[in-house]
């Protein structure tokens, strides 16, 4: 029997995403992937395993899951009301489940998009490069309650349980470089944009976070029929009538409408993570300090591998581990797969 | 504190621009217009890069007017591939140069008029045409991918005759199928997918710009030149199961 997780019931926007696909830009397709690409990195660090495995992305709400094989599982990005069968489990940590256990992911406690990995990854077919849900793109599709998805195999079955600290990520300004278009808005337009305090509206999807404020639109000194161009995620697009939006990993390759400037990819997962109503503030930085702070993703793995601690189980689990020692070990081609 | 873009230029003298586009991106923007020498520079300027870019440099692509490089700050510092650009665009006039080797082209089967294209009529009268003229027209050359973008494999293809500079609609039809060949501003386009759009359909295509099955399933690439075949619905039909649902395809 092929290793995978049983999909229960599902919130309505969850589906497998990875680290997107690279390269195309130049065909017309974006690189996609996790919305929050260091949330979803801490569930591959906390499973010692290859940050290309594919994960479940779940925004705003969980479902309930099981696994028809022991099988590790972490849960990173948005913190996440979880429970297995009934027992709290922790939020940026790694855990072990036997078969049939009932892992309950509820509501988003703080931030957006949540990420449920599992040891060996999600083993589903491979399209352009990658198995991540990209829905401008026609690619993939959201995860229905009543079916599987695959796991492929798990290289370290056996690793103990980790936990991961929280990231912090502040109330610091977002971070903001200068990008093609940004000649485009006047000083003061720029001025205007860094004092004002803009609310996160609840328009809000993988391809963009819309953002609210009280004040004058955004409008631009040149003319408006810009040729489109590329665009970058972290791209803060205004639209014909002046509203911002912060361009996230699913957005188009090309756009029209101007953009101020590009938010960093250090501080991209503040925007993707901000629920509803939060209150975001913007600055300008050079070209320069912005890349005086680039750091690669596998930069931020290794720190944060260097961050994992074990995790103490907590009783209840050590008594599970216990019957699944006696009565339910797997053969050795299961533990070695 | 307000900033000014540091790597401005100006584009009245006919040169490139160098911008940021994140912080592992270079954009080379040849101007900010749409025109067949900017699209043709991009183009070419790209082909001219792939000798001489250095390992570090990720991916390259070209937009309507630009190329773009992304490459890892780690391995290689912006200014540094900044010259190397620089370097590359002196002594060449990218706007004439001639246009990359290992081109295709592309023959896309098309029906025209009737419910496959509920637009061709006010279409071609806005371009002071007949239907039949209309399609004669957009028939009679291919027309060059001037870029992809929307979807996965969708060309922006152009350029018609002047008379073919036709605005968008001002509202934007709901839904036009896969394969959808709608025209403005001197462009066409096969769609990828069904969507809405403010362009107008004059025909439906049978081609499949991104075709999962094939070996390549993005088939076109920037700078592909792509004709259409006028065909009956019938003909349509009969070509929408093969490969690239028909197109017949030669290299330049």
């Amino acid at each position: 029997m092929s290793r995978s997780v049983v999909i229960h019931t599902i919130g309505p926007a969850v589906s497998v995403q990875d680290l997107g696909r690279p390269g195309g830009l130049g065909l017309g397709l974006s690189r996609g992937g996790a919305a929050d690409r260091f949330g979803f990195i801490d569930g591959a660090v906390l499973l010692g395993q290859s940050m290309d495995y594919a994960a479940l992305e779940m925004a705003g709400m969980g479902g309930r899951f099981s696994f028809n094989q022991p099988t590790r599982f972490a849960l990173s990005g948005a913190t996440m009301r979880a429970t297995l069968d009934g027992a709290p489990v922790e939020w940026n940590a790694s855990h072990f489940a036997l078969p049939g256990m009932q892992l309950d992911i509820g509501a988003t406690e703080s931030g957006v998009y949540g990420y449920l990995h599992v040891g060996g990854g999600l083993n589903t077919e491979v399209e352009l490069g990658g198995r991540g849900y990209h829905r401008i793109a026609g690619l993939g599709q959201l995860i229905e309650a009543g079916g599987t998805v695959r796991i492929g195999p798990d290289a370290h079955p056996d690793m103990a349980p980790m936990r991961l600290p929280e990231r912090l990520f502040g109330n610091e300004p977002i971070r903001v470089m200068p990008g093609p278009q940004s000649d485009l808005f006047s000083d003061a337009a720029k001025s205007a944009f860094e004092a004002a305090t803009f609310l996160r509206s609840p328009r809000a999807n993988r391809q963009g976070v819309r953002l609210d404020h009280d004040g004058a639109p955004f409008a631009t000194e040149g003319q408006l029929t810009l040729v489109s161009d590329f665009i970058s995620e972290g791209d803060i697009q205004m639209t014909g009538d002046g509203t911002p939006y912060v361009l996230l990993a699913e957005c188009q390759t090309m756009g029209g409408y101007p953009r101020i400037g590009t938010v960093i990819p250090a501080d991209l997962p503040r925007i993707a993570q901000a629920m509803p109503g939060a209150a975001l503030r913007f600055q300008f930085i050079s070209t320069e300090v912005a890349e005086a702070l680039w750091r690669s993703e596998n930069t931020y793995a290794a720190s944060r591998k260097s961050a994992l601690a074990p995790r103490v189980r907590d009783p209840r689990e050590m008594a599970d581990l216990l019957s699944y020692e006696l009565i339910d070990r797997p053969g050795p081609e299961v533990a070695g797969d | 504190m307000p900033f000014r873009c540091e790597h401005h230029g100006t584009m009245s003298d006919g040169t490139a621009t160098l911008l940021p586009l994140g912080p592992d991106g270079v954009l080379i923007r040849f101007a900010d217009t749409l025109s067949e020498p900017a699209n043709r520079a991009a183009l070419a300027f790209r082909a001219a890069l792939s000798d001489v870019l250095p390992e570090a440099v990720t991916e390259t692509a070209t937009s309507l007017t630009s190329v773009f490089l992304r490459f890892r700050p780690d391995d290689l510092r912006r200014e540094a591939l900044e010259a190397m650009v620089r370097d590359r665009l002196e002594g060449t006039n990218w706007y004439e140069a001639a246009l990359p080797e290992g081109r295709k082209l592309w023959r896309l089967p098309t029906c025209f008029g009737g419910d496959d294209g509920p637009a061709l009529e006010e279409t071609a009268a806005l371009a002071g045409l007949s239907a039949d003229a209309a399609i004669a027209e957009i028939c009679a050359n291919p027309l060059r991918v001037l870029a992809l973008g929307f979807a996965p494999g969708q060309p922006y293809l152009g350029f018609l005759p002047k008379h073919w500079d036709i605005p968008r609609q001002s509202d934007v039809t709901p839904q036009v199928p896969r394969g959808a060949v709608v025209v403005a501003v001197r462009q066409v386009i096969p769609f990828a997918n069904a969507a809405p759009t403010g362009w107008r359909q004059i025909g439906r295509t049978s081609f499949r710009c991104y075709d999962p099955g094939q070996e390549a399933p993005l088939p076109l690439r920037p700078g592909d030149e792509v004709g259409f075949l006028p065909v009956s619905l019938q003909e349509l039909q009969a070509a929408e199961p093969r490969a690239y649902g028909g197109a017949e395809v030669e290299e330049l």
